[in-house]
């Protein structure tokens, strides 16, 4: 549960500042960006790509690092299709 | 080679292991442990082990924060769910965990209103749309998952959310990997250090493992060429004498690590004195607690709870495979008694626990090792 996953920003500010929709492999969800907001000294835009975890995206990654990861992550298997689940599943 | 084929990169793969190969042959056996689920979960799933040199030997430690909740914790989680207008949410690896009576599966089978969420935002956002129930979030994770528990508490404090609290589990990585350092008879050579955690950390916090134990710790990614770089990185160092912190993954890991989320623990949580480790015991200041600014928030103010510590069943030996005296096949009840379907332990719980992932992809690990330089 602590391996984060890839994510393409889609749309920024949905709901005010520090929101995202994020895609993982065509499913999209609203996420939290506070903890790469901060960070970066150029803001984050429609395209970029995150590490995704419980709903934050806690880094920036690049186009490459973000491809190589989920190529990894889908070969990982279980690990992968639990995160996607429940990134993909309904609010409760 | 069968297995490097199915790497990505397997000719990057193929160059590590043979420096690797080359630099375990002028030095003694060694012992590396990972504290990463993230980790257990690679090295078992493309048979790592099987690959390396057999004068390497990977522990798999506590790196799973699931697999470190004590029962009684558990116990004390479906109290606060079986509590009256209570709504219990979770992330899905918990529901299977052991408690001694009963696993929250087994409470919401009962009756109980248990539901797995994604984010702890969603727990909160389901507190809003249900001003008649009392929504409680089971946290549990390491420095990677706290602080999204703290942006929740925030906004929850911020929009003044009553029927919202937090039953709060988080641990801190650093202390278990001192007391495993102290553990009587450690005989581990260095560390791989864990790979997301340290995008929260960083890689600074770390610096004891070198400086006070005499050990090299390399954080390293998730992929099999990370995992292989990074025990390549500390064979050198333990070639060369030298002994410090390096960081194979430095395209997502920093030395300072991640300034908001560390200022978002230190608002809102504060270390506990100690905290119960499943198999390893209580861990001085291993653990956090709730603020006494957010304590309108805390689960455990809230709600009593039995808090009574339960031993581990005798059959379990859980702590042993997490300290790496035990390899998981070697646990008395592996297998039989315990399986994911139904586990005993906490190592068997989670897919990232060393026990499921062996289970998962046993004919891949060490057991069966294989030729290194078949032909391929």
């Amino acid at each position: 549960m602590c391996v984060g996953i890839p994510a393409q920003v889609v749309e920024l500010a949905p709901s005010g500042p520090h929101t995202a929709i994020v895609d993982v492999d065509g499913a999209q969800r609203e996420v939290n960006t506070i903890m790469v907001d901060d960070e970066a000294d150029v803001p984050l835009a429609t395209g970029d790509w995150v590490l995704l975890h419980v709903g934050f995206a806690m880094s920036r990654i690049d186009a490459a690092e973000a491809a190589e990861t989920l190529a990894f992550m889908r070969e990982l298997g279980s690990v992968y299709d639990e995160e996607f689940e429940a990134f993909s599943s309904d609010l409760p | 080679m069968k297995f490097v084929d199915e790497f990505r990169d397997p000719a990057a793969a193929q160059r590590l292991l043979a420096d690797i190969e080359q630099a375990a042959a002028d030095q003694p056996p060694r012992k590396f442990m990972e504290v990463c689920g993230g980790h257990t979960h690679a090295i078992y799933r493309h048979g790592i082990e099987a690959l390396l040199p057999d004068s390497i030997e990977l522990i798999h430690g506590p790196g799973c924060p699931v697999c470190v909740i004590p029962m009684g914790r558990v116990d004390d989680a479906i109290a606060v769910a079986e509590a009256d207008g209570v709504t219990l949410c979770c992330f899905g690896d918990m529901l299977r965990v052991p408690g001694g009576q009963s696993t929250l599966l087994e409470a919401k089978a009962r009756g109980a209103d248990v539901r797995i969420v994604y984010s702890p935002l969603d727990a909160l956002a389901l507190a809003e749309r249900t001003p008649d129930r009392q929504v409680v979030f089971l946290a549990v994770g390491f420095e990677t998952t706290a602080p999204s528990t703290a942006v929740t508490l925030v906004q929850a404090r911020e929009r003044n959310v009553l029927n919202f609290s937090v039953f709060c589990n988080h641990v801190t990585i650093v202390p278990p990997l001192k007391a495993i350092l102290d553990s009587p008879g450690c005989d581990l050579d260095g560390f791989l250090g864990p790979g997301h955690v340290s995008t929260v950390i960083g890689t600074r916090p770390y610096r004891f493992v070198p400086e006070q134990y005499g050990r090299p710790l390399v954080t390293a990614g998730f992929e099999p060429v990370d995992i292989l770089q990074a025990a390549l990185m500390l064979l050198r160092q333990l070639a060369d004498g030298r002994c410090t912190v390096e960081n194979q993954y430095r395209r997502v890991v920093s030395g300072d690590g991640n300034r908001k989320a560390l200022e978002l623990l230190r608002e809102v949580f504060v270390v506990r004195p100690h905290f119960e480790w499943r198999g390893l015991g209580f861990i001085a200041q291993s653990a956090l607690g709730i603020a006494p600014e957010f304590s309108a928030w805390d689960a455990e103010l809230r709600w009593e709870v039995p808090g009574v510590r339960v031993a581990d069943p005798k059959a379990c030996q859980c702590g042993e495979v997490l300290k790496g005296a035990l390899r998981p096949w070697e646990c008395k009840v592996f297998g039989t008694a315990c399986t994911p379907e139904t586990p005993i332990g906490t190592c068997m719980v989670s897919s990232e626990g060393a026990c499921a992932a062996y289970y998962n992809y046993g004919r891949y690990s060490a057991r069966t090792r294989l030729p290194v330089h078949a032909a391929s």
